[in-house]
């Protein structure tokens, strides 16, 4: 494996290995996460959804995923 | 006859029950005592997706947000950051801006935070979101939080979760005297009798959550407070007669042999 081509994210507070040019698409298709019952941060900036190809990981992308669960 | 119906910001409401989604043992119980509730607004939390596992049911497979309306909580928060990152989070799943904000300051007893909920509920209402606001039953800071534009107050009736009912009657009655927007009562139920009595003091609206998820039989409890909120509301809008120290017989003493 070349680790020139790899980046480390963390997501969810879990550390994932990815290529290098890999989307947040990417991502959410990765995790089969469907996109219209979540929400998506990317450094603590909320993520617009619409754009997900657009934006591109980098070495270190802190990323949550949220949805709803029961609560009071 | 008119309907009576529950307005929270612009929105309208047959049932003037809300429940939470909490502490259920699974989600088909839940959604089974959402629906034997007759409740229309239902309380969600915002939390990570499992990542891991992915098979997990999720909550939207099993209460259709279209059918009933989620209102995000920030449960669990403890500072102004926290829950306002919590609610534009929730917003942006898909929409949600009629919120529910919840700024606990006491891990013991859950009291809120009122001058963080104060300042959050500021900011939110500044962003356009709707925000119903759980708060303690202090006339003034209820007082602040409508000024600051907040679309219902939401005094607890006692500790969450702790089933001990309304502690200060008289707090909610000068609340009620005061308040302009829904006024619903959030935390502390514990059977019927409570929910009735919140109902009979003129609240527009009750919360449960523990009291139903946590009764032996979850079903049968959330069909007591669906009866317990329309009997109250009832007896509150019918005008109950004046308590008397004296007896007054209920039949005519005319024709008595």
């Amino acid at each position: 494996m070349n680790k020139k081509n790899k980046i480390k994210i963390v997501v969810n507070g879990k550390v994932l290995i990815v290529n290098l040019k890999f989307s947040l698409k990417n991502l959410i298709e990765k995790l089969k996460a469907p996109t219209n019952k979540i929400a998506i941060e990317l450094n603590e900036e909320i993520v617009d959804k619409k754009k997900l190809n657009k934006i591109f990981l980098k070495n270190k992308d802190k990323i949550e995923i949220v949805h709803f669960i029961g609560g009071g | 006859m008119r309907l009576d119906l529950l307005k929270i910001a612009n929105k309208k409401f047959k049932s003037r029950l809300i429940v939470g989604t909490g502490k259920y043992k699974s989600m088909l119980e839940c959604s089974k005592a959402i629906q034997i509730s007759g409740a229309e607004i239902v309380t969600v939390a915002v939390r990570r997706v499992n990542i891991s596992d992915r098979s997990k049911p999720v909550l939207m497979d099993y209460i259709d947000p279209k059918k009933t309306m989620y209102l995000p909580n920030t449960a669990g928060c403890f500072t102004s950051k926290e829950a306002l990152r919590t609610l534009r989070l929730a917003r942006e799943i898909g929409g949600w801006k009629i919120v529910k904000l919840e700024v606990l300051g006491d891990k013991k007893n859950l009291f809120p935070d009122m001058i963080e909920t104060l300042k959050s509920t500021e900011v939110l209402t500044k962003e356009g979101f709707q925000v119903m606001v759980y708060c303690n039953d202090d006339p003034l800071m209820c007082k602040r939080l409508e000024n600051s534009g907040a679309s219902a107050i939401m005094p607890l009736a006692a500790p969450i979760g702790s089933g001990l009912g309304i502690q200060n009657v008289t707090n909610i009655k000068i609340l009620r005297k005061q308040t302009k927007v829904p006024l619903i009562i959030d935390a502390g139920i514990g059977q019927a009798s409570d929910a009735v009595q919140a109902m009979e003091l003129g609240c527009d609206a009750v919360l449960i959550n523990t009291a139903i998820a946590k009764a032996k039989n979850p079903f049968q409890m959330a069909e007591s407070m669906k009866y317990a909120v329309i009997s109250g509301r009832k007896s509150f809008l019918s005008g109950r007669i004046t308590p008397n120290l004296q007896g007054s017989p209920s039949t005519t003493k005319k024709g008595i042999i």
